[in-house]
């Protein structure tokens, strides 16, 4: 799976920097040329988790919540892996870091 | 000026339980001194700390809201900088980001009501209607097909 991704990543990340930007249709365009000759994007559309579920504060005590934005080496999880909008990573960040400071969460795997 | 402020302060677990309370009245003491409320007192208990600190594996938690001035704020943190007992703490404004929450969800409550009246449905939800509330996003079924396994 991520060997795939790797492969195709190239041109579906920078045609999903264009379709951020505005120009959908463009992008649309480039992904169904690509995916005539070749079989169909095994890549599921990214969506910002708090934008789906709606959760309005991303809270510092809510560690259950930031654990999984911060995998085993407790590095922060780009956005462009997990699909986080602007906003939201923003403010995730800033709870992350609350988080760490009272050692609800790690800075660094032991 | 009155604010609303989060303090969570963790102590060391060397402590005693009447010492955890003698420092939650040294807290309220300050704060009523310096003419603020508590809103909320919560003591989390014993958890284990993400890393140690200061050879402390574990902590005290305890949470206090507080409706005071920035003066009142400065003054608990700079004791709580001075106790030796507290290993760590964090003061929090909290007021203006509950505003902002409120009225997001205000705004995304309204917004379902007209789109639900525009529908020819009435406003709210009824029991037993599944989900329905389509977001801009779902129109979209591009990448909908297979899901990826992670």
């Amino acid at each position: 799976m991520n060997g795939r991704r790797g492969g195709s990543g190239g041109g579906s990340s920078s045609s999903s920097g264009g379709g951020r930007g505005g120009g959908r249709a463009g992008a649309q365009g480039a992904q169904a040329g690509k995916d005539g000759q070749r079989r169909p994007m095994f890549r599921r559309r990214k969506v910002c988790r708090f934008c789906a579920e709606k959760i309005d504060d991303i809270n510092y005590k809510d560690s259950k919540l930031l654990m999984s934005f911060v995998p085993e080496r407790a590095k922060i999880v780009p956005r462009r892996i997990s699909g986080t909008c602007a906003l939201h990573q923003r403010k995730l960040r800033t709870a992350i870091m609350r988080a760490r400071q009272l050692a609800l969460i790690p800075y660094t795997a032991e | 000026m009155n604010r609303k402020y989060e303090l969570v302060y963790v102590v060391s677990p060397d402590a005693t339980d009447d010492q955890v309370t003698e420092l939650q009245t040294q807290v309220e003491g300050i704060v009523q001194r310096l003419e603020g409320q508590i809103e909320k007192t919560d003591n989390w208990g014993r958890r284990k700390l993400a890393y140690e600190i200061g050879h402390h594996k574990e902590g005290t938690y305890v949470l206090h809201v507080i409706n005071g001035s920035g003066e009142l704020m400065k003054e608990i943190d700079r004791r709580l900088k001075v106790f030796d007992l507290v290993i760590r703490h964090l003061v929090v404004r909290v007021d203006e980001d509950e505003r902002i929450v409120e009225r997001r969800k205000s705004i995304r409550t309204e917004a379902s009501r007209r789109r639900r009246v525009a529908r020819g449905l009435p406003p709210d939800r009824q029991p037993g209607e599944g989900q329905k509330e389509l977001d801009d996003d779902d129109q979209d079924d591009r990448f909908d097909a297979v899901e990826d396994v992670r």
